[in-house]
């Protein structure tokens, strides 16, 4: 398995492919911009550091929204290797990744530290993130569940089916499809049969933070060609739970995911 | 008085050891409750109602069952049991020592497991043979990237949030040390900031350190400070 590669999973030195770019370049040319800047405060809101080809930075996106959070929108274009920079690594994150924010000079990345930090500031409704540890655990619980399993799988998989492939040139085995796609499946098995068991979200009957961050790993297989909802009856409606809570965010945050897949929810078919 | 809480572990698990480490060091007060999982008693169906995930470590506190190590942690310090020099109850301080423990996951953690699994556990259990030499390279250049960053991003101070001892320590080292069971040894001449930081969190832990990976040394048949 290429871990080294997991490392850079984001950093799309050379995609300047035609596919991607075009997609990126509608996309862009149609979104309005999202600065929500308030001057009402003497502080500077939060500058967000992300790129929607990134899950963890399209999670975040819908957070932040959903929160009627402040903040300043600093798009990092991963395709032109903008992270990558000297500058991006000195001034902005020292691990030349996104998502990361910044809060009057203090810098953090790690979304879900992040996400951490803004709850502890006030900054994220108690109903996506509770603030009494007893209920903050049951959603802490998945948070740390996912990395290896979810997120690792599920990035593994659009890594070997779509990235690869787009930056080598090389088509992958099937043999190699197929054991990147059951390791995903055992965990979407886990998520079908264990975490949605008896309830409408992941942690219980309501969305909260963990709904939103494993629904946007799970769409990232989208441009991979997989289509989660025919072997997952509980994803499938899940999924259309948590994008219908999220909207319209949700299809902000996904437009670069639908464009390059043609899968988006209006995809004729 | 209040039943204390369950601790639900194996010293072959990583985090198992961190938090236990960690909660020796809190004087979190808990009750024992070993796993063997070398003879897979995390996959029976009693050990299924403790954590649905079939994993550890894993706690349950009266009626309330929890599973995955940081989730733990927060959880602890949240209740009161858990040191605060640790982990810190500031937004920024905890923010930092978060930001370690989030990326720890698909770095450090990940590399070093892969390597253990398949220079080790696999072949161990006779789940697979011994991996080829070729496979071992790619693994360990992979663990070698990710000690890199720590060497020269995490590493800026005596420990990885600063000057003092946190569980980013405890957790961070506790990965590196299972590599111990393949064999493999920081170097002090590509990594000495690794080393020197791995003996001083060793120091700042003991007794408890030696003892949770007193497993670890004795099946990679070296002394705690045998070096290659």
């Amino acid at each position: 398995m290429a871990v080294s590669i997991l490392a850079s999973l984001l950093g799309l030195t050379n995609g300047s492919e035609d596919q991607m770019q075009l997609a990126f370049e509608e996309v862009t040319r149609r979104r309005t911009p999202v600065r929500q800047a308030t001057h009402l405060k003497m502080s500077a809101p939060i500058r967000y550091y992300y790129d929607l080809m990134s899950q963890p930075s399209r999670a975040l996106l819908i957070i932040f929204r959903l929160s009627n959070m402040p903040f300043e929108d600093c798009v990092v274009a991963l395709r032109n290797g903008e992270h990558l920079t000297d500058d991006y690594k000195r001034e902005i994150n020292r691990f030349q990744r996104v998502p990361c924010i910044h809060d009057n000079g203090y810098k953090l990345a790690e979304s879900v530290a992040i996400l951490r930090y803004l709850s502890a500031k006030g900054k994220i409704p108690e109903h996506l993130y509770p603030k009494y540890f007893v209920d903050q655990s049951r959603i802490d619980e998945f948070l740390e569940w996912q990395h290896m399993t979810l997120r690792l799988t599920c990035a593994m998989y659009f890594r070997t089916v779509w990235l690869e492939p787009l930056l080598t040139g090389k088509t992958p085995t099937e043999a190699k499809i197929e054991v990147m796609r059951m390791h995903m499946e055992r965990n979407l098995d886990v998520v079908e049969e264990v975490w949605l068991e008896g309830k409408d979200f992941l942690t219980g009957n309501s969305l909260t933070v963990a709904d939103i961050f494993a629904a946007c790993e799970i769409e990232q297989t989208r441009m991979a060609d997989y289509d989660v909802r025919i072997k997952y009856p509980k994803i499938r409606a899940w999924l259309k739970r948590v994008r219908q809570s999220c909207n319209p965010h949700y299809d902000v945050a996904h437009e670069f995911v639908y464009k390059i897949s043609g899968t988006g929810p209006q995809a004729k078919l | 008085m209040s039943k204390s809480i369950k601790y639900y572990y194996d010293f072959l698990s990583q985090p198992s050891r961190a938090l236990w480490i960690g909660m020796k060091l809190s004087k979190t007060p808990f009750e024992d409750c070993p796993v063997a999982l070398r003879k897979q008693e995390q996959l029976t169906d009693e050990y299924k109602t403790i954590n649905r995930f079939q994993k550890v470590p894993a706690i349950v506190d009266g009626n309330f069952q929890l599973g995955e190590s940081v989730s733990i942690v927060r959880y602890l310090s949240d209740k009161g049991l858990f040191s605060e020099q640790l982990y810190p109850k500031s937004v920024e301080g905890r923010a930092r020592v978060d930001e370690f423990l989030e990326w720890q996951h698909l770095n450090v953690r990940l590399v070093c497991s892969l390597l253990f699994r398949s220079a080790w556990l696999l072949p161990a259990k006779g789940l697979a043979p011994p991996p080829k030499p070729e496979v071992v390279q790619k693994l360990i250049k992979d663990v070698e990237a990710n000690l890199g960053l720590v060497e020269r991003i995490w590493l800026e101070k005596d420990f990885l949030i600063g000057d003092k001892l946190t569980v980013a320590d405890i957790f961070g080292a506790s990965e590196i040390n299972q590599m111990k069971l393949c064999q493999y040894n920081v170097s002090e001449k590509k990594f000495p900031k690794v080393a020197k930081w791995l003996e001083r969190v060793r120091d700042a832990t003991n007794p408890y350190h030696d003892e949770a990976h007193a497993f670890v040394y004795k099946a990679s048949k070296q002394k705690a400070s045998a070096k290659i």
